[in-house]
C-alpha cells in the first residue's frame, strides 16, 4: 500500500481531474502548470505532498493538485500545516496564500509560521487585491487604490510582503513572477530544498479586479530596467544593457542605482549578492520603493538553522524517550492502598 | 494528650490569606497529608485573578478550603469549621463563611493599624462584637515564626514567608496528620537551597510543637478524622487538569494514534496545557500556539495528517476557536474541544467557577453544525470523560466538545486509579485506497456509524482535497448543489444524533426511576446535589438525582426517564442553560434553579429549593 513508485512521474501525475475555476486569463494558471510541471523534476511523490491553503482564489490551488490538498479558513493555513507537520513530519507540505489571506486576516499567523521557523513552503501569491470577494483594496494595495470599499482611493500605505518575511524572523525569502515560467520553477526547487519555513511572494496579476496591477515591473519591455535577478555571489546587475548595478551608499546609508561606465562607475563598485547576509537581504527587500529602482527577484535571503522547529521539537520528544509509562506516571507519586 | 483528641466524622478547614502569604500551598500540602491519611477530601482553592495584588487588600485575598472526613465527601462544605486568617483582609472577607461557634485562627502580628485600614476596617475586630459567636484563638504566628527561623539568619522578608508553614504546621497537628510528607516535599522542594528548606521544616516543627504544648484553652482541641474509601486499591489524590491530561493520554493510546495538543495560554485551562506539555515521554507533541485559532487549527491540522488533535481553552477562548470548529464538522475531522469554563461573558470572572458556556458548546456556531457535548463531573471522573471524548471524536470522525470548569480543574479529590489494561482500545484504521479502476472518495462512510473514513497523508492511493466548502456526499468534490447540500446537512446531523446508541443509557444517581421531584444536573454541581439529594431523602422526601455526562446527544431513554417525575429542577451555576436544551428537546417543565457568584451551590441552598418544590 504504501510503496514508493519507481516510475518517473509526469506533470500528469499531478494534475487532478477537478476543471479549474479561475477567471479565464488569471496569472493563477501559470503558476498552478509551473507547480505541476516542476514538482516531478524534484523526486517528490504525490502520496508525500500536502497543498494546504486558506481562502480566496488563489487557495483555490489544492484542488487541481492530484497530491493530499486541505482548503482551511481565512488565513489559518500556516496554523493547519504547523500541525500537520507536527503530526506527520516526513510530509512536504506546501502553503498557498495570498496578500487578503497572509498578510491581512492571517498575518498573526504568518508572521509565527515564519519565525518559528517550521519546514513549510509557502507561496503568497500577491495581486494587491481582493478577487474572491469581488475587488476590494487589500494591504498590499497602493495608496489611492479605488475599490468598492475605497471609492475615494485607498489612503493608507501598502505592506512589503518580503520585508514582512524578514521582519518575521524568515530564514528563506525570494520573489518572482507568475508570468516568469523559466525563473519559477528555480525558486520552487530553491524553498523545497529549504529545511525551515521558506517564503515566496509571486506577483501575480488578477485580470478582473486589478488587471495591469504589475505590469510596470513585468511587462516584457520594462522588465529588464525594473527587475533585478539575484544569483548567489553574483554581482546585482540589471538594464537592458546589462550596465545597471546596484551601489551601496555608505553615506546615505543606502542602496542606489548607479550606471557601470558612468561617472567613473565599475562593475567593482557594483555589490555581489550574498543570500546569507541579512541586513543585505533588509535592504535589497526594499528595492523598487524609489523611482528607478529595480525590483529584487530570485532568492533574496536563504540562511538555513541548524534545525527547523519540526526537528528541534521532535529532538526534545526523543530526548525524553524513556520508559515510563502512563501507568507509571499515575501510579507514581504518593499514592495509598486500600486493603 | 491522646484523652484530648475528639473524634469528627467531617470538617472543614479554610485558609485565607494575601496572595503572597502561600495559602494554595498551605491547602496543598494539607491536603496531600490529608489523602495519605486515607480521609476523603474535597478542596477549593479561590484565589484573585491579580497575580499579586497589592498586598494586605482584600481584593488580593487567596484562600483554600478543604473538606475532608471519614464519610465519602463530595463537596468542598458549605461553611468551613475552621478559618485560618493570616491577615486582616483575609479576616475580612472570609468572616461570613465560618459557621457560628467555629474556630477562627489568627494572625495577630499582621493587626497593624495600616493593615486594618487597607482591609477597611475603622478599628480593630479583636475582641469585638463582630468575633462573638465563634471560638477565636489570636496568635502571633508572625513573631512566632520569627523566633523559629531565627537560627537561620534568614532576612525578615525571607523568615516571614515561613508563616504558612509554621500555620500549617499547628493545623496538622491540630487534626493528627503527619508531618513527614510535608518535610519530604519542602526537602525536594528546596533541594538547592537547603537553609530555606530547613527554616520551613523548622517553622512547620515550631507550629506543631506550639499545638502540643501550648496552654490555650479549652476550645484548642485536637482532632481525628478517620479514614475511609472501601472500595480496595491504589489512591492517589488528584486535580481534574492532571485527571484529564491523562485521560487524554490514555485515549491516544487506545486509538493507537499519537497526541497533538494546540493551546494557548488562558485561565484557567493552562494547567492541561502544562500538564500535557510534560508528558513527552508518553508522546505526546505539545504545541503553545500565537492565538486560541492557530491552536485549534494546529489540532484539526495534525488531526487531518493522522494524529489525534487536541485543543484545550475556556470560553472566550472557544468563542475564537469557532469558525475553525466548523472546518472540523465540515471535512469530518476529529479534534478533542476542551472547555474549562469561567465566569463570563467576555474576561468576565478568570479564576471563579460557572458553567455558562453550555450553549455555546451546543449552539455557538455559524450554520448546522451539532456536535457531540459532554461534561466532567469531578476531579477523578476527568480521566474517564476525556477518553470517552476521544473515543467519540475518532468513531464519529467529529470534533467533540469535552466540558469542565475552573472548579474542577484545580479542585482535589483522592481517586482511585484505574486498571488501565482494562480498557477497552478504539484502534484507528486509515482509509484503503479504492479497488482498482474506482475513484478515491475521502467520504466514503460507514453504514452504521455514518462517519467517514480517515486518510492518512503518506500512505499511496488515498490522495485527496478537502475544505470547508460542501462537498458532494459521494465523490468528496466541491458541491453547490442544493440536494447535495440539504444531503450532507441531514447526514452530518444523523450521523451525531447516532451517537445516543453508543452511549450508555442514563441511569439515576440517587432515589428511584419516577416519582416527585427529579433533580437534574450536569457538571460540578454533583457534589452539592448529591449531598443535598441524600440530606432530603433522610428526610423522607421523594426526590431522585440524575447528573448527566452526555449534554449532545442526550442518552436515549433520557426524555421517558424525565416524564416519570412529577417535576424536574435543573440546578446550574448559570441562568438555565441545560434547562433550555431539555425543553427543546423534550417539551418538559423543567425547571431552572440558578446561581452565577463564581461560588459552587451550597447544600442548604439546594435543600432549601428541593423543600420549596415539594413544598414541605
Amino acid at each position: 500500500m504504501n510503496e514508493v513508485s519507481t516510475q518517473k512521474l509526469t506533470i500528469k501525475d499531478f494534475t487532478s481531474d477537478q476543471e479549474v475555476r479561475w477567471c479565464p486569463g488569471c496569472g493563477d494558471y501559470a503558476i498552478l502548470k509551473c507547480m505541476q510541471r516542476t514538482l516531478p523534476e524534484m523526486g517528490v511523490t504525490r502520496e508525500n505532498t500536502v497543498f494546504v491553503s486558506g481562502i480566496g482564489c488563489s487557495s483555490r490551488f489544492p484542488y487541481y493538485m492530484d497530491t493530499y490538498g486541505f482548503h482551511t479558513i481565512h488565513g489559518r493555513a500556516p496554523a493547519v500545516a504547523t500541525g500537520l507537520k507536527l503530526a506527520n513530519p516526513d510530509l512536504d507540505v506546501w502553503v498557498i496564500t495570498g496578500d487578503g489571506d497572509g498578510l491581512s486576516i492571517g498575518g498573526n499567523h504568518l508572521m509565527h509560521a515564519l519565525r518559528r521557523d517550521v519546514d513549510l513552503n509557502i507561496l503568497l501569491f500577491n495581486n494587491k487585491i481582493y478577487g474572491l470577494t469581488k475587488g476590494q483594496y487589500s494591504p498590499t494595495s497602493d495608496i489611492g487604490t479605488r475599490s468598492p470599499s475605497t471609492p475615494q482611493g485607498s489612503v493608507d500605505p501598502a505592506l512589503n510582503p518580503v520585508s514582512y518575511a524578514l521582519g518575521s524572523g524568515a530564514r528563506f525569502v525570494a520573489r518572482t513572477v507568475d508570468t516568469a515560467q523559466k525563473h519559477m520553477p528555480g525558486v520552487f526547487k530553491a524553498a523545497h530544498a529549504f529545511k525551515g519555513a521558506a517564503f515566496v511572494e509571486i506577483l501575480q496579476n488578477c485580470i478582473v479586479y486589478n488587471d495591469a496591477a504589475w505590469s510596470d515591473i513585468t511587462d516584457k519591455a520594462a522588465a529588464p530596467d525594473r527587475q533585478i535577478m539575484l544569483e548567489h555571489g553574483e554581482k546585482m546587475l540589471f538594464g537592458k544593457e546589462g550596465n545597471k548595478g546596484i551601489r551601496f551608499n555608505p553615506g546615505k546609508f543606502a542602496l542606489e542605482v548607479v550606471t557601470v561606465g558612468e561617472g567613473g562607475v565599475t562593475e567593482e563598485d557594483v555589490l555581489t549578492h550574498d543570500h546569507s547576509n541579512l541586513q543585505l537581504a533588509r535592504m535589497i527587500a526594499e528595492l523598487g520603493a524609489n523611482p528607478g529602482e529595480p525590483i529584487a527577484m530570485g532568492v533574496l535571503y536563504s540562511e538555513q538553522a541548524e534545525h527547523s522547529y519540526v526537528e528541534a521539537v521532535l529532538g526534545q520528544m526523543d530526548a525524553a524517550k524513556g520508559t515510563r509509562t502512563l501507568k507509571d506516571l499515575m501510579y507514581g507519586g504518593q499514592t495509598w492502598q486500600v486493603k | 494528650m491522646a484523652s484530648d483528641v475528639q473524634v469528627l466524622e467531617s470538617a472543614v478547614v479554610r485558609f485565607a490569606g494575601d496572595s503572597g502569604d502561600g495559602m494554595q500551598l498551605t491547602g496543598s500540602q494539607f491536603t496531600s497529608s490529608t489523602a495519605l491519611s486515607g480521609s476523603d477530601l474535597a478542596t477549593f482553592p479561590d484565589f484573585p485573578a491579580e497575580i499579586r495584588a497589592p498586598v494586605g487588600t482584600t481584593f488580593g485575598v487567596s484562600a483554600f478550603q478543604i473538606n475532608f472526613g471519614a464519610k465519602a465527601i463530595k463537596t468542598v462544605g458549605d461553611r468551613p469549621d475552621v478559618l485560618v486568617a493570616m491577615n486582616p483582609a483575609a479576616l475580612k472577607v472570609n468572616i461570613k463563611t465560618l459557621r457560628p461557634g467555629g474556630l477562627l485562627v489568627l494572625d495577630t502580628g499582621t493587626f497593624t493599624k495600616r493593615n486594618l485600614q487597607k482591609a477597611g476596617y475603622d478599628d480593630t475586630p479583636l475582641g469585638t462584637p463582630e468575633l462573638e459567636t465563634y471560638q477565636v484563638i489570636e496568635l502571633d504566628i508572625s513573631k512566632l515564626t520569627l523566633e523559629a527561623v531565627k537560627e537561620f539568619g534568614l532576612g525578615n522578608k525571607e523568615a516571614l514567608r515561613c508563616k504558612n508553614m509554621w500555620t500549617l504546621g499547628m493545623m496538622l497537628w491540630m487534626f493528627s496528620r503527619k508531618r513527614e510528607p510535608v518535610i519530604d516535599w519542602l526537602k525536594k522542594k528546596f533541594a538547592k537551597k537547603p537553609e530555606i528548606a530547613d527554616s520551613n521544616v523548622a517553622a512547620l516543627n515550631a507550629g506543631h510543637a506550639f499545638g502540643e504544648t501550648a496552654e490555650l484553652s479549652a476550645t484548642f482541641k485536637r482532632y481525628q478524622i478517620g479514614a475511609t474509601h472501601s472500595d480496595p486499591g491504589i489512591y492517589k489524590t488528584v486535580t481534574g487538569s492532571q485527571a484529564l491530561s491523562w485521560g487524554i493520554t490514555a485515549g491516544g493510546e487506545l486509538a493507537g494514534l499519537p497526541i497533538v495538543l494546540g493551546s494557548y495560554p488562558i485561565t484557567p485551562a493552562s494547567p492541561i496545557l502544562h500538564a500535557l506539555s510534560n508528558m513527552k515521554e508518553q508522546g505526546v507533541v505539545t504545541f503553545q500556539a500565537e492565538d486560541e485559532i492557530a491552536a485549534i487549527c494546529a489540532a484539526i491540522g495534525a488531526s487531518y495528517g493522522g494524529a489525534l488533535g487536541v485543543t484545550s481553552s475556556s470560553g472566550p477562548g472557544i468563542a475564537l476557536k469557532g469558525e475553525a470548529l466548523g472546518l472540523a464538522i465540515s471535512t469530518e475531522l476529529p479534534v478533542v474541544v476542551i472547555n474549562s469554563q469561567r465566569g463570563g461573558p467576555s474576561t468576565g470572572l478568570p479564576t471563579k467557577t460557572e458553567q455558562s458556556d453550555l450553549y455555546q458548546a451546543v449552539y455557538g456556531r455559524n450554520g448546522d453544525a451539532p456536535i457531540p457535548v459532554i461534561a466532567t463531573r469531578s476531579p477523578g471522573d476527568c480521566f474517564e470523560a476525556a477518553i470517552e471524548a476521544c473515543r467519540i471524536a475518532v468513531k464519529y470522525m467529529t470534533p467533540v466538545m469535552l466540558l469542565t470548569d475552573g472548579f474542577i480543574a484545580n479542585a482535589a479529590e483522592p481517586w482511585k486509579l484505574p486498571d488501565l489494561d482494562a480498557l477497552e482500545p478504539f484502534t484507528v484504521e486509515f482509509a484503503e485506497p479504492a479497488a482498482d479502476g474506482e475513484e478515491f472518495s475521502p467520504f466514503t462512510r460507514d453504514e452504521t456509524t455514518l462517519a467517514r473514513h480517515w486518510p492518512k497523508p503518506g500512505i499511496a492511493g488515498t490522495e485527496h482535497r478537502i475544505g470547508g466548502i460542501e462537498k458532494d456526499f459521494k465523490s468528496g468534490h466541491i458541491s453547490y448543489d442544493p440536494e447535495n447540500h440539504q444531503k450532507m446537512t441531514d447526514v452530518r446531523a444523523a450521523k451525531i444524533d447516532g451517537i445516543a446508541n453508543d452511549i450508555p443509557l442514563q441511569t439515576v444517581d440517587q432515589g428511584e426511576e419516577g416519582g416527585t421531584l427529579a433533580v437534574v444536573g450536569w457538571g460540578s454541581t454533583y457534589g452539592p446535589i448529591s449531598e443535598a439529594v441524600k440530606a432530603a431523602r433522610a428526610d423522607g422526601l421523594n426526590v431522585s438525582h440524575i447528573h448527566l455526562r452526555y449534554i449532545s446527544p442526550f442518552p436515549s431513554n433520557l426524555e421517558a426517564l424525565l416524564r416519570s417525575y412529577d417535576k424536574v429542577i435543573v440546578p446550574e451555576m448559570n441562568s438555565g442553560q441545560l434547562k433550555t436544551v431539555l425543553r427543546d428537546k423534550y417539551l418538559i417543565d423543567a425547571k431552572p434553579l440558578n446561581k452565577v457568584s463564581g461560588q459552587p451551590f451550597k447544600i442548604q441552598e439546594l435543600l432549601d429549593a428541593i423543600r420549596a418544590e415539594l413544598a414541605v
